[in-house]
């Protein structure tokens, strides 16, 4: 009898590279640190091209020329209003002190998300990364609150009763969980198909058919996933810091 | 045929990952009664439709949670063999 190993034929699993000990730990050196390298550095590069196109735009309508703006002057602005808008809509006058964290939350995890389809391992489909963006937003949902309330934001904990505070802890605390834990399940059930697909199908399958699967699994349900991350960590803070009256 | 203990634990593993997956149906008829109301919506006002999609968007990302949970717990039965 033989069985299809999906261990050993399907690779979509963290691969380490390289250990390390680290003050008696060791400690993995993994493709999700690789890939988070590179998605970095695109970033990196990505806003140092905006930039340097920005501001020589600025320094010509200084100097009085007016001309149309070239193709990737235009891809930003379409980019940075789609998000602003996505901001403002959602948090009014309180958008313009988030705008910046949810822009960069944003164009990470899109560009996270859609690394599948440039054969590299999504790094959002380890959830070490999503738990840290996910920490990142608890940390400041709850930074936010005592900025608005002062220690008001802990008298919330016993509403309506005093009784409810546990109830009311467990579901602060499943904040970050289930915003990371989605973020993750998605990208990784991604991911876990896309590696069983590569890995079990015969030979002709794997032409021309996984096209369709990495515009859903990878582009459609990535950017889906980052779209709402991004909703919820504002519906969220906003939620702690809207003016009651 | 011989089966060894591990050999049987790892073969309930994989049972219990089949059945974790059930959560997905009501996931599915969760998100797809989601789906259906904002399509209603849209019919009955059309000049909301970007409102109602992402209104939509955020009430199927929140159903989603209980059938995620059931894929972690899955795939922590499968790969990560907490039971041996």
């Amino acid at each position: 009898m033989t069985f299809v190993s999906a261990s050993e034929d399907a690779e979509f699993m963290i691969k380490f590279l390289e250990d390390h000990k680290f003050f008696g730990s060791i400690v993995h050196f993994t493709t999700t640190h690789v890939a988070m390298l590179i998605v970095t550095l695109t970033v990196i590069v990505l806003a140092v091209c905006a930039n340097i196109a920005i501001r020589r735009e600025l320094k010509r309508q200084k100097a009085g020329i007016y001309q149309k703006p070239g193709a990737f002057l235009n891809v930003i602005e379409l980019a940075v209003e789609f998000l602003d808008n996505m901001v403002v809509g959602n948090m009014g006058k309180h958008a313009k002190t988030y705008r910046n964290y949810i822009l960069s939350i944003f164009v990470f995890v899109i560009l996270c998300n859609i690394s599948g389809i440039f054969g590299l391992r999504a790094p959002t489909a380890d959830y070490g990364v999503t738990l840290c963006l996910g920490l990142g937003t608890f940390i400041l949902i709850h930074a936010s609150g005592i900025r608005k309330n002062k220690l008001g934001h802990f008298g919330a904990l016993f509403q309506p009763i005093f009784l409810l505070f546990p109830i009311n802890v467990i579901s602060e605390v499943a904040t970050p969980m289930s915003l990371s834990l989605r973020l993750f399940g998605n990208i990784m059930a991604g991911t876990v198909m896309m590696g069983l697909w590569y890995g079990l199908m015969p030979i002709f399958a794997k032409i021309g058919i996984p096209a369709f699967l990495h515009m859903y699994l990878d582009l459609f349900s990535g950017v889906i996933q980052t779209y709402v991350f991004c909703m919820l960590s504002m519906t969220f803070i906003e939620d702690k810091i809207h003016d009651e009256e | 045929m011989n089966i060894s203990g591990h050999d049987f634990i790892m073969g309930m593993s994989a049972i219990g990952a089949g059945i974790a997956m059930i959560s997905g149906l009501g996931t599915g008829i969760g998100q797809g009664g989601a789906a259906g109301a904002a399509a209603a919506a849209v019919g009955r006002n059309p000049g909301a439709k970007s409102a109602v999609t992402s209104t939509m968007l955020l009430g199927q990302a929140v159903a989603e949670t209980t059938g995620l949970y059931g894929f972690a717990v899955a795939i922590i039965l499968l790969f990560v063999k907490p039971l041996g």
